[in-house]
């Protein structure tokens, strides 16, 4: 743990860096706020409750739309996996949709769902389908045929093959696809949020930049970007525990 | 054969039927889901006048110069990290931070520093990609195997030889996969840009189609960016395929 701190000393110098150019006068202020005025605006954020406030909408819109593709694509990608009519029927359709960057369909859900929540719920489920779709698949077509055969002959039922053999053997696999659409989630969250919105942290990005706020903008984006880091090395250390059987 | 043909246009065949029923029926709002065949005149009118072609053009160019940007930035300095030790302990951390990081939260910055024109978004498109591409490349001349280097140093490969003819090959495919990851995530960041700050380009086109309430135009630039994202796609794949047409992947 102590070393994985000091592995992100780069990170302080970088800051340091920072500081030290906008206190010489290197850049404008007025385009680069130094770093420890920005972490003055972000204690104000934090004290005013202004950062909070905005936080929660974002988390919550992200976690429900993750939470609903991971659920509907774990579903669909095992059943192309393991259905061959539903895959030649399914597929062709996954196939049209993953060339399409899913920002296009900002419009489309605000005219279907509006601009409050659902809209965003919807936009993040859908950006987030694919990853999860694509991963549950590979994962289980990848298995070893000669893993399932021998379950078969050992006496398990196709329940126990899929719940004994399949889905561990497909995990990496799945949980790389998880990776991404976490990711994905984030991206379109605040997307969106810039977009329209009237709470969020993509609002509170937007609108500060709109006041000239800059301090107070750089601190909201370092809040995201950290928030960003935060959940991948949570998903991370996830990932390890649920893959701890592996040599 | 026919059969399968069938089985594999179904989907498409259902979706289709099912929205021009629901149209015909008055199920839903036409503000919802317009006539296809009035979204099917908006296509081809906007071909005909030229104005997709115009969009999809200003749309591509900046996605493919900030990626450019990015790989001319991110596969040297990928290599870079996994060759020399201190650059590796420097530069890795930032980009475990700036991977998972939503690069567009940083848009307003880049508007701040460079303006409201192409600049700022081929920089947004390119730094949304910059992190991928370093850390394929990064993985790629990592994972080359040492069999293959001390094979070609005991056989009298200089420095230059050893990169050039072996570990950049060798480290080819991961590298291209990391750009197949790289390239569909600067056109999304690309189109929210255009979304956001307006102008030419389908994003632009889409969100103006929002602002008026046409619904048609929404649909239709959803057909749009997908015909784009398709040849994006197809693209990058067919230079993978030359690239690596060598190599054992191409053959099967």
């Amino acid at each position: 743990m102590k070393q994985g701190a000091i592995s992100y000393l780069p990170l302080l110098i970088l800051a340091a860096l920072w500081e030290l150019v906008t206190r010489l006068g290197l850049v404008s202020r007025a385009l680069l706020p130094p770093f420890s005025v920005v972490l003055v605006a972000l204690a104000h954020m934090l004290a005013d409750g202004s950062l909070l406030r905005n936080a929660v909408p974002s988390l919550l819109r992200g976690a429900a739309g993750l939470a609903l593709a991971i659920v509907v694509g774990f579903g669909l990608g095992a059943g192309m996996a393991l259905l061959p009519r539903f895959r030649a029927a399914f597929g062709p359709l996954v196939q049209a949709f993953y060339p399409l960057p899913k920002t296009a369909l900002v419009p489309l859900v605000m005219v279907w769902f509006g601009l409050g929540d659902t809209a965003k719920i919807v936009l993040i489920f859908l950006g987030c389908l694919l990853p999860v779709i694509l991963g549950t698949y590979n994962g289980i077509r990848g298995v070893d045929h000669v893993l399932v055969w021998s379950a078969r002959s050992l006496g398990a039922s196709r329940r126990d093959v899929l719940r004994e053999v399949l889905l561990p053997a497909a995990m990496p696999q799945i949980l790389i696809g998880l990776r991404t659409a976490t990711a994905f989630a984030f991206l379109l969250m605040v997307a969106s949020e810039l977009i329209i919105a009237n709470n969020g942290l993509g609002f509170l990005i937007g609108s500060l930049g709109d006041d000239g706020a800059y301090p107070a903008m750089f601190a909201a984006i370092l809040t995201i970007t950290a928030l960003g880091f935060l959940a991948d090395r949570g998903f991370a250390a996830l990932s390890a525990h649920l893959l701890r059987w592996r040599i | 054969m026919i059969g399968r043909i069938a089985l594999r246009c179904s989907a498409f065949l259902v979706l289709l039927a099912g929205w021009e029923v629901a149209n015909r029926l008055g199920l839903i709002r036409p503000f919802l889901l317009p006539p296809l065949a009035a979204v099917a005149a908006r296509l081809a009118q906007d071909v005909a006048s030229g104005a997709f072609f115009l969009n999809a053009a200003a749309t591509l160019y900046r996605t493919l110069a900030g990626f450019a940007l990015a790989c001319a930035i991110g596969i040297p300095l990928g290599i870079l990290i996994s060759r020399r030790p201190l650059v590796g302990w420097f530069v890795e951390p930032i980009v475990s931070v700036g991977f998972p990081m939503p690069a567009i939260a940083f848009l307003p910055i880049f508007m701040l520093w460079f303006g409201v024109f192409d600049l700022s978004k081929i920089v947004m498109t390119g730094f949304s990609a910059v992190f991928t591409v370093i850390a394929a490349a990064d993985a790629g001349t990592r994972g080359v195997e040492r069999q293959l280097t001390w094979s070609a140093q005991s056989l009298g490969a200089s420095r230059a030889e050893l990169f050039r003819d072996v570990m950049l090959p060798a480290a080819m495919p991961q590298i291209l996969t990391g750009l197949q990851v790289a390239l569909p995530l600067a056109l999304i960041v690309e189109v929210a840009s255009e979304m956001l700050m307006g102008g030419n380009g389908l994003g632009g086109m889409m969100v103006n189609a929002e602002n008026y309430a046409d619904s048609v135009g929404v649909y239709a630039g959803i057909v749009e960016m997908a015909l784009v994202g398709g040849v994006a796609v197809a693209l990058m794949a067919r230079l993978r395929r030359h690239l690596l047409r060598w190599h054992p992947e191409a053959a099967a």
